[in-house]
């Protein structure tokens, strides 16, 4: 009898703090939506949610790809890198035509993933370690490729960086057909139910007779290929190829997305509305800071707080 | 053997007591052995006559002083790096460390030099106190702690410089600016200090009890831990060390450069990271030797001065390089070990 | 020397030891003997101090002692010897010997020279040699044994608990290991012996205690227990005691055809599998019989692929099937349920639903989509036929009593239409009435015509249940059962008959 009580005591507590990780960062966006409105002056404006949402759209798509890596209990340290590769790969290759500057790009990502997935699945490397050495070796070829900052004159580019449809960005129908696809492997998909599986419990997906190593590498692979897509669409926006800043620090963006979503890092769960949510209320805290004239310092060391206390926030879920 | 050098030297009258009943390490074994040990040191030898025969300007004072100036401060940041990764975690955080030790440094010289070295010391030494102290007592995983401790330095170090804004100076006349321009019997101060902190490094790895335990919490944690090693202790302490070398690292880098840059050190971590895992250090933990990292650091430098000897060839070449050692050497680690594991 | 009285320890739904009494003293080596579950691992931690009890206490050099944390049980002097070496690999014997405890010379740094001194000392008294300058790691199983029990007698331990020390051990290294016990049990130290190889115990053994569901069923010298009467107490049951018919729910024999739909042919793992051969007809349910550590869940694992075999064949309706693949063994139609449901079977984050269709995703998709309506025609099916109970099918299977996790896993299984199953201890840790049902539908699918390859430590329902058994002992097939001979006692004579000329190897 004691012991069903104290049972369903745990049950509540469970409950609640599930709550909180589901819900904890709606919340968190609801509230600083409700502060900015309150507060910020030329906050609401079309102008400005348009702005917000294109800077938003390249963090997103890299946190899809990051978020089906850490939904195998791994991770990619390497999509930066992949994005300065990607708009190197760019520039060189707008001489021949829109679809060789797409394609070649995310090609280049997609290699990229391979190598971290065979490293991974095959030779057993541990993720951080593997995606660490690939982030090394692509952001130097990134910049042997192009060794300097370079303009992005084309008018295919232009277009794609700062058109539109009906007044919504290409940039931000690109991120939300990226995410809905990504939403929709996950759910619908054998591979997205393997990828869970594998996330949750590999020995138990090893003996369902799960392809443990396909499934690892596919998902490295989209990683790269997604963190490619950003890069090209960062490069249409600035009109410029930047290999040398562009995507630094964008693993780390990427990862407090996905975490504060309520992707455990310890895998077996992705959760890309949670992603998507994360990675608006990094954008807007950002945007809060700034139009309050607090400095850029704030929003690094504000971001380090958060994503600190979301890995803690998930520890002590984990624990229990 | 796979201990370092220097212990084998200590034991002249050490006889092996291999009876009959115990086959010995294979040759394969050996050898596996001898390439992680030395195979960095033969690299870099190897290296240096190439570029010593093919360019003139290689093996001039002047060429080997810059070389050995600008190992230095990577050096010094590697060597704490070693002992993070010897316990088999990882500090991201060591380049903006580096950049906020230095900026600290400068700042504090305007209260005198006592100031400007232990500032940047106490600062950054906290800073890896608080990553330890998250990592062992909280759990965490090492690489998220540090990755958000590099972003929460950067925007300390952008806080107290108007936002990257304001450069402070070193006076050139001060200590500090001696430690970082002066020289004795022709070598810079640096590099004095330097090896000083080397061999200070390799007798507290090799020969003390904390050396041990830090080999005993990578080497495998539950039985460091059941042999009634102090694990959360010692890996709040590494991660200390870690933060208090890339904190004096840069300060006395900008005593060398006499001033506080703020946009030094990104992507110095990943350099640190390459070259102690050059250097044989395993990425798993539970094997290294700071010596290692030390010839780890130079074969950085070397192909890098070689790279730029070239002239024609990007200093990004430099990057592919170092990222294509690392990937070679970590498969090489992994599979090694795995065989190891098989036998 | 350590002794615990009246010991109690309850975990959520089990009573792992209940007024457990045992005294380990001093120049003895006492065996602790038990089947799965009957409490000795906890035993064991309650002894150092990884659990406390719930009730009892444990009385150490004549004092009452509350050990919280396995080190101080080992600064009191009880050292364990686990299966797996808790030593530090990559350090060096020396290292490892004296790690926390180096001598020390000038400036508090560690004096080498003195510290390869001690330790080779160290290693003689224990009458083994090596160079205590090498990585630990490049000894032999045996040898890094030897230093981690070397380790626990400089530390001056009083007691040592040892967890299946041979389980990996060669012939001759268990040989260096007995040499070793002895010369303990000379110098007084209290040696408490886990093992499940009779011929084991009874060289090296003055006591035993043998636990059967938490409870001491029996202690003694064990001199005075014959192998047939350990065995009849370890497994719970008596010799000649009238066979009960009707106390499980398998109706007796089934109705095989003559060709084998499994045959698998001199499986052999190192330490593990010993040339083991096996073959199941359809419609026949074969039981592995033997203690724990005999190779049973081996044999399953190799036959299944999850386990890489050194040498071995299988084939599934005359056709080979690659070893060491589980992917290949599922697509020959073999099946696994594995003996460890939380760790290996259950994927506790996903739904029942989802756990029933994993194995089965890539038949139930279209174009690497998911196709939901026959999903749920399936997931309905067996929900319905194997009655789980679950909140529905979108509650977390972690979530789920054990006996419903495993009907999960079963009809994860059965979507797959499999041809041969091979059941790891199927109804142990579930309640009387799934344990019931899930007999029953053992029953229902050998006469459906699969393939069955039962496991269980409950003697009873492998008696019961299977048409045949095969006596597994040491990773080697012993006996045969068959017939009439498919009975406890002939079941407990085959596991407690010594070994035919020299012992194992």
């Amino acid at each position: 009898m004691t012991e069903l009580t104290l049972a369903q005591g745990r049950v509540d507590r469970d409950r609640l703090l599930r709550l909180l990780q589901e819900y904890g960062v709606y919340a968190g966006v609801a509230a600083l939506l409700v502060f900015n409105f309150a507060f910020t002056d030329h906050f609401v404006s079309a102008e400005n949610f348009r702005t917000q949402a294109v800077q938003v759209a390249p963090v997103l798509i890299v946190a899809l790809g990051m978020a089906l890596a850490i939904g195998t209990e791994g991770v990619d340290l390497s999509v930066g890198s992949v994005m300065a590769l990607s708009t190197s790969l760019l520039s060189l290759y707008l001489g021949y035509g829109p679809w060789a500057a797409v394609l070649v790009p995310v090609a280049g990502g997609i290699l990229i993933g391979l190598a971290n997935g065979t490293l991974v699945a095959h030779l057993g490397v541990q993720p951080i370690v593997a995606t660490l050495a690939l982030m090394v070796a692509a952001r130097g070829l990134a910049l042997v490729l192009l060794p300097q900052l370079k303009d992005v004159r084309d008018p295919g580019m232009t277009a794609l960086g700062s058109g539109d449809v009906l007044g919504v960005p290409y940039l931000v129908l690109i991120a939300v057909a990226l995410a809905l696809l990504v939403a929709f492997v996950v759910r619908r998909t054998t591979f997205g139910r393997q990828l869970l599986a594998i996330g949750d419990s590999r020995p138990a997906a090893r003996l369902a007779g799960l392809p443990v190593r396909r499934v690892l590498i596919v998902v490295y692979a989209c990683s790269g290929a997604l963190a490619a897509v950003a890069g090209v669409l960062a490069t249409a926006r600035l009109t410029a190829s930047d290999p040398t800043s562009l995507g630094t620090l964008m693993e780390l963006s990427a990862i407090t997305a996905v975490v504060v979503g309520g992707t455990p890092l310890s895998g077996g769960r992705v959760r890309i509305g949670g992603t998507v949510a994360g990675a608006v209320l990094i954008q807007l805290l950002t945007t809060t800071l700034v139009k309050h004239d607090l400095p850029p310092s704030w929003t690094q060391m504000a971001q380090a707080v958060v994503i600190v206390g979301a890995v803690y926030a998930a520890r002590e879920r984990g624990k229990r | 053997m796979t201990t370092e050098t220097t212990e084998a030297d200590m034991q002249p009258d050490a006889v092996p007591k291999v009876t009959d009943e115990d086959p010995g390490p294979s040759r394969a074994d050996r050898f596996s052995a001898l390439a992680q040990q030395h195979g960095a040191l033969v690299t870099l030898l190897m290296a240096m006559v190439v570029a010593s025969l093919s360019f003139d300007t290689f093996l001039t004072g002047d060429n080997l002083e810059n070389m050995a100036l600008s190992s230095a401060f990577l050096a010094v940041v590697a060597l704490g790096m070693t002992f993070v990764i010897v316990t088999g975690g990882i500090d991201l955080s060591v380049g903006s460390l580096f950049a906020l030790g230095g900026v600290v440094a400068a700042w504090g010289s305007q209260y005198g030099s006592a100031v400007a070295l232990l500032l940047p010391l106490a600062v950054c030494g906290l800073i890896g106190l608080v990553n330890g102290l998250l990592i062992a007592r909280s759990g965490l995983a090492p690489f998220i702690v540090t990755l958000a401790a590099m972003l929460g330095a950067r925007g300390i170090l952008l806080a107290i410089t108007d936002e990257g804004s304001r450069t402070y100076l070193v006076d050139k006349d001060s200590f500090l600016a001696t430690l970082g321009q002066g020289s004795l019997l022709g070598i810079g101060v640096p590099v004095w200090i330097t090896v000083t902190l080397f061999v200070l490094g390799a007798v507290v790895l090799r020969r003390t009890r904390f050396g041990q335990y830090v080999y005993a919490v990578g080497g495998n944690e539950d039985a460091a831990a059941l042999m009634g090693a102090p694990v959360a202790r010692t890996k709040i302490a590494v991660y200390a060390v870690s933060g208090l070398c890339a904190g004096l690292a840069g300060a006395l880098n900008a005593a060398w450069l006499l001033s506080g840059v703020t946009i030094l050190g990104s992507g110095m971590e990943l350099e640190a990271i390459a070259a102690v895992v050059i250097g044989g250090t395993l990425l798993s933990g539970g094997f290294g030797f700071v010596s290692g990292s030390l010839v780890g650091v130079l074969l950085l430098k070397v192909i890098q001065n070689v790279i730029n000897q070239i002239g024609s060839l990007d200093s990004a070449y430099q990057q592919v390089v170092s990222g294509a050692f690392l990937a070679v050497v970590v498969v090489a680690q992994t599979w090694l070990g795995r065989r190891r594991r098989v036998l | 020397m350590l002794a615990v009285t009246g010991v109690s320890k309850v975990f959520p739904g089990v009573k792992a030891l209940s007024d457990v009494d045992f005294t380990a003293r001093a120049g003895e080596v006492h065996a602790l003997v038990g089947e799965n579950g009957a409490g000795k691992s906890t035993l064991i931690k309650v002894l150092t101090g990884v659990y406390l009890p719930d009730a009892g206490e444990v009385v150490h050099d004549g004092t009452p002692v509350r050990f919280t944390t396995p080190l101080q049980a080992q600064q009191a002097g009880i050292s364990t010897i686990y299966q797996e070496v808790n030593l530090v690999p990559l350090m060096s014997v020396a290292r490892n010997l004296l790690l926390g405890r180096e001598p020390r010379g000038r400036l508090g740094l560690i004096d080498f020279r003195r510290m390869h001194r001690e330790a080779d000392e160290a290693l003689r008294g224990l009458g083994i040699r090596v160079d205590v300058r090498r990585p630990l790691r490049e000894l032999g199983v045996g040898a890094q044994q030897m230093v981690a029990l070397a380790r626990a007698v400089a530390i001056d331990a009083r007691v040592v608990i040892m967890d299946e020390p041979t389980s990996s051990l060669e012939p001759r290294e268990v040989r260096t290991l007995f040499d070793v016990i002895r010369m303990l049990r000379e110098r007084g130290i209290a040696v408490v012996y886990v093992s499940h190889r009779m011929d084991e115990l009874y060289e090296i053994c003055d006591s035993v205690t043998v636990l059967r569901d938490g409870r001491v069923v029996h202690t003694g010298r064990l001199a005075d227990l014959d192998r047939l009467r350990l065995v009849s107490l370890m497994l719970g049951r008596e010799i000649g005691e009238v066979r009960s018919e009707g106390l499980t729910k398998f109706t007796g024999s089934h109705h095989a055809s003559a060709e084998p739909m499994l045959h698998a042919e001199g499986l052999t793992v190192r330490h593990q599998l010993r040339d083991v051969s096996l073959s199941i007809r359809p419609g026949e349910v074969v039981g592995l019989g033997g203690l724990l550590g005999s190779g049973r869940s081996e044999t399953a694992r190799a036959v299944a692929g999850a386990l890489p075999t050194d040498s071995g064949r299988v084939s599934v309706g005359g056709a080979p099937v690659r070893t060491g693949s589980t992917p290949a063994a599922i697509r020959a139609g073999i099946s696994l349920l594995p003996e460890d449901r939380k760790a290996e079977g259950i994927v506790p984050g996903l739904s029942v639903r989802e756990n029933i269709a994993l194995a089965a995703l890539p038949s139930l998709s279209r174009f690497g989509l998911v196709d939901d309506a026959r999903i749920d025609r399936i997931v309905d099916t067996f929900v319905k036929r194997l009655r789980i109970k679950s909140s529905g099918p979108h509650q977390k299977v972690g979530e789920l009593s054990g006996g419903n996790q495993q009907k999960v896993l079963l009809a994860r299984w059965l979507a797959l239409h499999p041809k041969v199953l091979l059941l790891d201890e199927p109804t142990r840790g579930i309640d009387v009435g799934a344990k019931a049902e899930v007999q029953a539908l053992i029953d229902e699918l050998a006469d459906d015509g699969l393939a069955v390859l039962l496991i269980s430590s409950d003697t009873e329902e492998l008696i019961e249940g299977s048409d045949r058994i095969l006596v597994l002992k040491d990773g080697a097939v012993v006996d045969e059962l068959t017939g009439d001979a498919v009975t406890e006692d002939a079941l407990m004579r085959a596991i407690a008959a010594e070994p035919a000329g020299s012992h194992h190897d």
